[in-house]
Formats: structure tokens, sequence, C-alpha cells
């Protein structure tokens, strides 16, 4: 029997799932012209929410509801960023969504409910909630792509994203099935426990495999990869740039409570399933850098270009996790935060310079961007050179991490090919800093910031950060490294 | 205020760009006026590092260290010997020189122009600062972005290729270093220090791994050949600013780092590898010389004769290796190293100074090509002499500081090998051959274009620019002791740590 104290352990999930259905009934009660109060009572909820997140922190790991949910470190800082980047997504979609006439209402309860998605996967005890959270998840996403109903485009990605996104659920439930088969058990530490103390069995390989492809699936890992490009193109680019930011930190979450938690890693001195899953996910790096980052060079779209550089990213993520012990996954955490901080500025650059009847969408759009406005090009610099990986710039040292814990683990070939990629992947970015300071504007394209003055604001803090958390990012760092007790 | 001396010199300029910055594009005065007074109080606070330095001692000084990232045991920690005391004023120096170069010159956007040399700057002292690998990748790499937007902003008609070229190349030599680094992290058991890496001991094989790393890195920077292509490209591309910094300072990073991380951390394997880097080097100063004859653009020219002055650099520093451990000639060693050092400092006066002339002529006439020229010396009578000075100091002419270093390094090569010496010494008739044939098409005889009829003489800033580095160029070929002294000690400590094997 569930008491009070499994509740107040799921706290901030049960509030904000309180919270997004008050706003739903708000939205629907208020006159077109209060809706604006909606937008900002949204942010409120997430910025409460991530409070509730480390006020309630317990020291260690707690569990609540006989072990289903977990409420550690790892799902600490997990949470609190996925809530911060949600907060921030929604003050640069509130000018897109108001020009375009999307409805507020549904686009903030959805995004919330798929923050909360998010929050159960990451604290995942079972493997039922990791089900329960990627459906929520999903779901909820599915819904959001399809939002601008008039678009056919985005129609198209919905689908799209609709079909592969359940197919991949299918591979997901079909391995868990499997591992439970092989383990009767849905507990995560139950399974470890039976991998570990008994002979395991190629039932047990195949539940494995099973469940890779779903994580490769939902972090946009090559071979799983072909979903991201069209519906990063297709979706409202509000929609967008929270699948390609905050929802990575979801797969993380789920990867590491999948493969660490229930498969067993190495560091323990248990070391369980993690030399075969190991050389998977090196397999699985190698080939979302190379194909990210060769395909991207092609592109003209800049929602297509970060499409594929979103892949290379879960490449260089793949390459930390691939050391399979805390040090690995701390590297990889950190450098999902960082990818998802700089990824939300990407995405929050292509909103703000976007209008009613115009998409800054074709990287041409961006020409002479320095002329118009010199502060944005300055920003879009940084970005770019924050997803390049070059000093002192934040994505630097996520990558600097990554290749240190692949060669930790004695994979010396995946550092190698990381940085043989970085310098492949370094090309494509310098061609949106190029179109930006060295050509001369379109005439007809009227690139401008959008006049709303907070996502103005918030952005450049947003871009600013990845400067200065170059040079400040031990804090950060140390904190991902006490999440995983290193 | 002392300790701190080295983050004020890294720091100044970085925080003096944003005040440039604001300035704005409304008032491009003031933004001008900013940044060169940032651009004085650098070379002021620099001069200061003069007498706070022991020469005497030749040991790193000035240490400043905090731990920046602890749990991984990365410091934020700077210290100069004399070598980097060297190179860090000749990077101050030529930067006032280059404000005041660009002051009529840059009129699209000049506040941006001159935040991004001032960012620059800073990054450059910083390489020249750290004793943290990992701090030292990091201004390494950063110093990339400014130049980057230097050439591609400002830059001639093909520049756009020219900076992708030149940071794609760059960064490429650089990431390999880095993975090595990271390899160097390992067997320390966990820190950065570039001082605990010479500790370390390596095997053969492992060196020789980090060798190459590590060659990559900094033999794109200098550049050697085969690696060099990069170079003509990005400084027939850059504004004049952008090719003296480029020329001056910016290829020193590589002998520096050669210094720095490739003879202390793998002795052995640089030894082993002698060879290769002297074959490398003569192929420089021979060939590259050579293709430096037959170039029509004058910047070109001198981007080749950048490339053959360099290939001394990286002989005398490999030189170094075989007297020491081979002839067992230490004081030998120490001339061809000493040697190497004179010629960064000499390069960094002459060839800064040699671009700054041909901004001027490019200014007026818009063309590089000499076949435009000829008989400039009829209309303009204050310029010809300097540019005359500066390529016979480019030529290596007794009495200016081009000679200094190169004699001093083909003095310590015949010590090693007379043939070596022999090939070396090639550059004094294949560098006097095409910089004084330039100088005869660009100076001498009658006026054949008749838009050189127009030119008008240099203007009082032009003067004073030029003049400063003519006063360089004199003042070490004439008197090099204090430059000598200066880097003595620090020199004498590398050669004493050439003899130390890890095997």
């Amino acid at each position: 029997m569930p008491g009070i104290n499994d509740i107040l352990i799921l706290l901030p999930e049960a509030y904000l799932t309180v919270a997004a259905c008050v706003l739903l009934m708000l939205d629907a009660f208020l006159k077109p012209g209060q809706k604006g109060a909606v937008h900002w009572l949204s942010v409120l909820v997430l910025l409460v929410g991530a409070y509730l997140v480390v006020s309630g922190q317990p020291d260690g790991s707690v569990t609540a509801f006989g072990g289903m949910f977990v409420r550690d470190g790892v799902s600490e800082v997990l949470k609190v960023f996925s809530l911060l980047i949600t907060a921030v997504i929604f003050i640069y979609a509130k000018p897109y969504l108001k020009e375009r006439a999307i409805p507020f209402g549904e686009f903030y309860t959805l995004t919330i409910f798929a923050t909360v998605g998010i929050m159960f996967l990451v604290a995942a005890g079972s493997l039922v909630t990791v089900y329960l959270g990627l459906e929520l998840l999903t779901l909820s996403s599915y819904a959001l792509v399809a939002l601008n109903r008039d678009s056919r485009l985005s129609s198209e990605a919905a689908i799209k994203y609709f079909v592969l996104g359940a197919l991949a659920s299918g591979m997901l439930l079909y391995g868990m099935s499997m591992i439970y088969g092989a383990t009767h058990s849905l507990d995560l530490h139950a399974i470890h426990a039976a991998i570990v103390g008994t002979e395991w069995h190629t039932l047990l390989l195949f539940g494995l495999v099973f469940v890779i492809v779903g994580i490769g699936f939902k972090l946009g890992a090559a071979p799983f990869h072909m979903w991201i490009p069209d519906v990063y193109q297709g979706s409202p680019t509000a929609v967008t740039i929270f699948i390609g930011s905050a929802q990575k930190l979801a797969a993380f979450g789920m990867a590491y409570r999948l493969l660490s938690t229930g498969m067993g890693d190495i560091a323990g001195g248990t070391s369980g399933l993690a030399p075969q899953w190991q050389l998977m996910i090196a397999v699985l790096a190698v080939l979302s850098l190379a194909i990210g980052n060769l395909v991207a060079i092609v592109q003209t779209n800049l929602k297509r270009l970060l499409a594929y550089s979103t892949i290379s990213h879960m490449g260089y993520l793949l390459v930390g996790l691939v050391n399979a012990g805390p040090e690995g996954y701390s590297a990889s955490m950190f450098y999902a935060v960082s990818y998802a901080l700089t990824s939300a500025a990407a995405f929050g650059m292509i909103l703000v310079l976007s209008r009613a009847g115009f998409e800054c969408e074709e990287i041409d759009d961006l020409k002479g961007l320095n002329q118009r406005s010199p502060w944005f090009a300055f920003m879009m610099l940084l970005v770019m050179f924050s997803l390049a990986g070059v000093p002192p710039l934040f994505g630097f040292f996520g990558k600097l991490l990554v290749l240190k814990a692949a060669m930790d683990a004695g994979f010396l070939w995946l550092a190698i090919a990381g940085a043989v990629f970085a310098i492949i992947g370094l090309y494509y970015y310098l061609r949106v800093v190029k179109v930006m300071y060295f050509d001369q504007p379109n005439e007809g394209t009227e690139v401008r910031a959008t006049s709303d003055a907070a996502s103005r604001w918030v952005l450049s803090i947003n871009a600013i950060a990845l400067l200065v958390l170059g040079f400040a990012w031990s804090p950060l760092f140390a904190w991902c490294q006490r999440a995983f007790g290193v | 205020m002392s300790n701190h001396l080295l983050s004020l010199l890294i720091w100044l300029p970085v925080v003096g760009a944003i005040p440039v910055l604001l300035a704005g594009a409304g008032r491009p005065g003031l933004a001008r006026w900013i940044s060169l007074l940032v651009a004085v109080a650098t070379f002021a606070a620099s001069l200061a590092l003069l007498p706070a330095y022991d020469a005497a001692a030749g040991t790193m000084q000035l240490t400043e260290s905090f731990n920046w990232i602890p749990s991984l045991g990365i410091h934020y920690s700077l210290a100069v010997d004399g070598i980097s005391v060297a190179l860090i004023i000749l990077t101050t120096f030529v930067q006032i020189l280059v404000i005041v170069g660009a002051w009529e010159v840059i009129q699209n956007r000049p506040h941006q122009y001159m935040a991004a040399m001032l960012v620059l700057e800073g990054c450059m002292i910083g390489v020249f600062c750290a004793t943290d690998a990992l701090l030292f990748y990091v201004f390494f790499e950063a110093m990339l972005i400014p130049m980057f937007v230097i050439i591609g902003i400002w830059g001639g008609p093909r520049r756009v290729y020219a900076t992708l070229k030149f940071f794609i190349y760059t960064f490429f030599g650089s990431i390999f270093m880095l993975i090595g680094l990271i390899y160097l992290y390992h067997k320390t058991g966990g820190s950065f220090a570039i001082a605990d890496m010479a500790k370390v001991p390596l095997t053969l094989t492992e060196q020789s791994w980090l060798f190459f790393a590590f060659l990559l890195g900094f033999a794109i920077k200098v550049p050697m050949v085969p690696v060099h292509t990069w170079l003509p490209d990005a400084h027939v591309e850059a504004p004049t600013g952008g090719s003296v910094v480029l020329a001056a300072v910016m290829l020193k990073i590589g002998g520096y780092g050669f210094l720095r991380f490739s003879l202390p951390i793998v002795p052995d394997a640089s030894e082993h590898y002698a060879w290769l880097i002297i074959v490398l080097s003569l192929i420089a100063v021979c060939y590259i010389g050579y293709v430096a004859l037959v170039q029509g653009d004058m910047k070109k020219l001198v981007a080749y004769s950048s490339i053959a002055h360099m290939g001394f650099v990286t002989l005398g520093i490999f030189i170094a290796f075989m007297l020491v451990r081979e002839a067992n000639n230490p004081d030998a060693a120490r001339l061809g190293m000493q040697g190497a050092m004179v010629q960064m400092i000499s390069h960094g006066f002459i060839s800064g100074a040699m671009f700054s002339c041909i901004g001027v002529l490019y200014d007026r006439l818009h063309s590089r090509q000499i076949k435009d020229y000829g008989g400039v010396i009829n209309v303009m009578p204050i310029f010809a002499p300097f540019y005359v000075l500066f390529a016979m100091a480019n030529s290596g002419l007794p009495g200016t500081s081009g000679f200094v270093g190169e004699f001093m390094v083909i003095l310590a090569s015949f010590s090693a090998n007379p043939w070596i010496a022999l090939f070396a010494a090639f550059t004094l008739i294949i560098g006097a051959a095409y910089t004084l044939w330039m100088v005869k098409r660009v100076l001498w005889g009658d006026i054949t274009n008749p838009h050189v009829k127009e030119l008008t003489d240099v203007n009082g800033r032009e003067i004073f620019m030029l003049s400063a580095f003519a006063a360089g160029v004199l003042v070490f070929g004439i008197w090099p002791e204090p430059l000598v002294h200066l880097m003595d000690a620090s020199v004498a400590r590398l050669v004493e740590q050439l003899a130390i094997t890890k095997v």
C-alpha cells in the first residue's frame, strides 16, 4: 500500500501533472485577450517544479512504490535541466506561436506532460516505469509535432514519427519481455542481481539487443536515426527545439537506467552484460559520428543541418557511455547537459529570427546577419563554435570528457575516431559562421530579430552562458560526478 | 600586483575588446583610440616583465596557479621563462603596430577588427604563459576564432576559401595533440601539468606515437613542408594586420610548442626522428626558397620566405639533439637552440615589417603584383629606404637581426655535420636572390605604370610604424646581447634536459 512517503518522493511529478491540468482548464476559460497569462504561468510552473526537485532531494538514493521510482542524484540533475531548458523553450516559443496562431494552451500542457514523462523515465526503477515514462513522453511529442494542423510538412512528420516511434516502442517492449523471461523480474536491480548471479543465456542477449535498438531510436543514433531529419524539419520549430534539447536528457537517462542499473557495469566489480553492450554501443557511436557528420555537410536547410548534427552529438554521448563506469556516465551526462543547452540556443536562434510568413530555415537566410544585427550573429557564432567543440566554449569540454572516458576504458580507437569526425564536423559549423559573417545579405529576405524582448534576452543569456560555462564548468561537472558517486 | 602580472597580460586585451566593441559602429574613432590605449597598456605591462623576471636563473617564474577543475586536476597555471618573456614582448610590440597600421585602412567595421585583434593578442600571450597542457590547448585553439573572423571579413577576394582552409588545417593538427595529451594525463596519474608530463617514463613506442601527435599539431602551425600549403593562401587573403600577426607571432607558436612539449616530454623519440625534422627543415630552406623566387605576388613571396626562415627554427631546435646525444657537444647545441630563438624573434620583426610595407603599397595601388610596380623610389623616397632595409634583413645581411639567428644555426649545424650546414647556408644566396630581385622590380628602374606616378609617400602614421619595426631589426642586428642574455639560461636548461633519456 503506497504511503504518504511515496507521494512525497514523487512530489515534483505529481505537482506538475496537477499544474498542467489546471493550466489546460485555465486556458479553456480565459478570454482570447488574456491568454498571455498562460505563458508566464507555465514558465513559473516549471521553475517551481525545478525548485521542488532540488529542495526535496534526499541524500543518496530513495525509492518509492516498491522500487518503481528512484530519486537519486542522477535523476535530480536530469530533471532540473529538463525543467529549466523547457522553461527557456517556452520563452523562445511565445512569439513564434503567437504569430502562427498555434494554440497556446495545448502547446504548454502537452509539453509539460512530455516533461513529466522525461521525469518518470530518468527516475525509473523498473521496466514498467521506463515504458510508462517513454510512452507519456512520446505520445505527447507526436501530438506536439502535429500541432500546426495546416502544415502538410508537419502532418507528414507526425505520421513518420508516430509509425517509427511505435515500431521502436514495440522493439523495446519485445526486448523487455525477453529480459523478463530470462530473469523473472521487472525491477532493474533484481534483473541486475539475476544476471550477475547466474550464467547469462541467449535469451537475455537477444533482449539486450532489442533494448539497445529502443535506446538507439530514442537517442537518434545511427542506424536508427531516419526519423530525426524529417521530424526536425517538419515540426513547428517551437517543438523541434524541445525534441532536440530536453528530450536528449531523457534518452541519456533511459540508456543509463536500462544499461547500467539493469544490465550491470564494470566498475562495481560485477561485470554483468557490460562487456557485451560496450561494443554494441561503440559501433552505434561510430556509425552516428560518421553518418551525422558526413550527411550534415551537404544540407542547405538549417534545421536539417542541426538534425544531422544531433545525430553526431549522440555519437559523442555514446562514446562516453562506452566507458561503462561512473566516470563515463558522468562524462556522458555532462555531455548531454551541455548539448541540450547548446542546442536550445541553436534552435532558439531560428525562433528568434523567424516571423510570421517567414521561417528562418535555410542557411542562406542567415547571409550577412553580421551587418544587420551583429549581436545575434555573435551569439550564433558562439553556438556554432560550441557545437563544433572549439575551446574555450562549453562544447569543447564535453568532448574532452567523453574522449577521455573512452580512453579510460581502453577504447583508444574510438577516441581517435571521435577526433577525426570532430574535424569533419567543424566544416559545416564553420559554413554557418561563414554565411553570417562573410557573405552579402540576400535581397528581399530581411532577417531581423523578433520584437519580443524576453526571448531576445533569454537567448543572449543562453548563448553567453556557453562562453561563461567554458571557463566555469567545474561545479557542473562536480555535480554530475557526485550524482554517480565518483 | 606582480603576482598577477601574467593574468593581467592575458586578460587586459581580452577584456579591453569589450569597450572597443561597445564603442560601436557609430564612433569608429573612439573604438580606434580605445584599442590603441589597450594595446599600449598591454605593451607597458609586458615591459614590466623585464625587471620582474630573473634572467640569470632561467627557471619558470612569476608563477600563478589556481585549481580550475579540481576533479580532473586541471589548473589555471601560468609561468614564464626567458623564451616566453621574449615572445610575449614581441607580441605586445607587434600588436601596437598592427593597430596603428589599421588606423584608416580598415574602413569596414573597424571596431570589430580591433576587438578581434585584441582577443587574439590575449590568446597568444596565454599560449606563451600556460604551464598546464589543457590551458595551453584552450588558448592554442581559441586564437583560431578571431583569426578566422579577421581573414574572413577583411580579407581579399578568396578569403572564404583561405580562412576555412586555415581553420580546418590547424584544427586538424591540434586535435591529435589533444588525444596525445589525454594519453599523457593517464600516464601521469591525473595531472595536466607540463612539468609532470616531462617526468613520466615512456617507452620508445609510446614516445613515437606522442611525438607524431605533437608533430601534427606544431608542424602545421610552424608550418613545415609538406603541411605548409595553408600559409600562402592565408597570407595572400588576409588583411595586412592579419598577415603581420600571423607571420610575426602565430608561426612562432609552432616552434614554441616543440620546445615546451616535444623536447621535454618525448626526448628519445625526438632524437630518433630528429633526422626527419632536419631533412624537412632543409627542404623548407632550399626548395621553398626556390618557390619564393618565382612568385609574382609580393605577399606570396614573403609568405614562402617565411616558411623558409621558419625552417631555420626547426633546424636549430632539432640539430641540438644530434649535438647533445651523438656529437656530445652541448655548447654547440646551446648555440643552435639559441639561434633558433633569436631567429624566431627576428623573423617576427622582419616578416611583420615586410607585410606592413606590402600593405602600404597595396593601400595605394590595390595590387600586390610585382609587375604592376617599378620605379616606386621616384615617387616614394621616404618609403623606399625602409623597404630596402627590411629586404636586406630578410636576406640575412650582417648588421640586421636576420643575420644573427641564421648564422648561429648554421654554425651549430656545422659542428653536427658540414653537409647540413652547407644546405642551410644556401638560404643566404636564395634569400638574397628573391628579395633583392623583388626590390629591383618594385623600387628601381623607370616608372612604367602610369598609376605608380600618382602614388603618395608614406604619412606620419606609417613612418612611425615602419620606424618601430626598423628599430627592432637594427637593434637586435647590431647588439643581440640583451636578447641572448634574456633567453640564455632558459635555453641552457632546455639543453640539459635533452641529455636525459627516458627509456
